[in-house]
């Protein structure tokens, strides 16, 4: 019975969480008090760990919800419940963009949809670069200038978008040197 | 050979070092699907971004299906909608399983301090690799800019971003198709 439920309520989280991992949240925020699976404050210690291991975050939650609340299967159940509207919804799409996709209009679409996936995937790189080579929020608290730019990370991020530029490897190579790079480097 | 299996392990591939969301494998999928596989292109890439960003489920899960579903139809999606989501349901049983408070451990805290730097890095290739296929001209620029501030500032919703794009586009596109009925 637990496994019907985590798989519907992930179903439901699937389907109506549009627009990336985050927008999960709230609707996580709603289980809390609903079932006894998990609490508020679990919540955050799920996105830190989703957030800083590989995969897509709103997977990541789902398995880490499903396992503490019902084990192996119930991570696996949660994980396909939360993927399977998009599977139905994404394929459905998929037929007719593949059909539609050179007609003028679509093409007239995609000519003003394509400058705007480059802005998104700035404001990504953003978000990133505030909690990694950024101290937002130690400016934020002591108004500091100096604070604010990491050194180290800055020199990091230099050294490495120039070795990728250059060196054109795969990027795995480059995760994994950066790993190491910050156990050296990192402050202690 | 594109069997489902090729295309359920590039996708573990992709989901095993996606680190930080849906943008952030754009670099993989560049390097594995597009210049190894050849399977679809830059432009491709972009457009299921675009589309998947406003349908239901993440983008990593999304683009995985529209790729899948190109080379190798509706199985073809499913065998990678699966791949780039398995990495992250081992991954996460092991540390929700045997790892109390993973992030607490020092060593990790180091090694995501590189890592995110890295991915910082990876994202700014792509997006510079990605920018030529984006923005070919003003127009383009345009679209960039407003979009990048409303994003930024005014906090729009992804969505509503997406859909605005699209109608300049179509308003630019009959513009267009005005000037040159009125060159004729």
């Amino acid at each position: 019975m637990i496994y019907l439920l985590l798989f519907l309520e992930f179903f439901k989280i699937g389907l109506f969480a549009i627009g990336g991992g985050l927008a999960a949240l709230p609707f996580l925020y709603e289980l809390a008090p609903k079932y006894d699976w998990f609490t508020e404050a679990d919540i955050t210690n799920m996105i830190a760990i989703s957030e800083s291991t590989p995969g897509p975050i709103a997977v990541n939650t789902a398995t880490y919800v499903g396992y503490h609340t019902a084990g192996f299967w119930g991570g696996i159940i949660a994980t396909l419940g939360n993927i399977m509207p998009a599977i139905i919804i994404v394929l459905m799409v998929a037929k007719y963009l593949e059909k539609f996709k050179n007609n003028s209009l679509v093409q007239a679409g995609f000519y003003g949809i394509r400058p705007a996936v480059a802005a998104l995937i700035t404001v990504a790189l953003f978000a990133v670069v505030k909690v990694s080579i950024l101290h937002g929020d130690v400016f934020a608290a002591t108004g500091n200038w100096r604070s604010l730019v990491d050194w180290r990370a800055t020199a990091l991020f230099a050294v490495s978008l120039a070795l990728i530029l250059k060196g054109k490897k795969h990027p795995v190579l480059y995760i994994a040197a950066g790993a190491l790079a910050g156990i050296l480097i990192a402050p202690r | 050979m594109n069997s489902l299996w090729e295309l359920y392990v590039s996708f573990f591939k992709i989901g095993a070092v996606t680190f930080g969301g849906g943008y952030a494998m754009l670099p993989i999928i560049q390097k594995e699907i597009i210049e190894k596989k050849g399977w679809v292109s830059n432009e491709d890439v972009v457009d299921y971004y675009a589309v998947g960003q406003c349908l239901p489920g993440v983008i990593a899960v999304n683009t995985a299906l529209f790729i899948g579903n190109k080379i190798k139809g509706k199985q073809g999606g499913i065998a990678a909608a699966l791949g780039v989501a398995t990495p992250s349901i081992l991954i996460i049983t092991v540390i929700a399983a045997f790892i109390q408070n993973f992030l607490e451990y020092p060593m990790v805290q180091y090694a995501f301090y590189g890592i995110r730097v890295v991915v910082c890095a990876l994202i700014t290739q792509a997006l510079l690799k990605l920018w030529k296929t984006a923005i070919k001209d003003i127009f383009g620029i345009t679209v960039y800019l407003a979009v990048l501030v409303l994003a930024l500032f005014v906090k729009v919703p992804t969505v509503l971003l997406v859909i605005l794009a699209l109608a300049a586009g179509l308003v630019a596109h009959s513009l267009q198709g005005k000037k040159e009925g009125a060159n004729q």
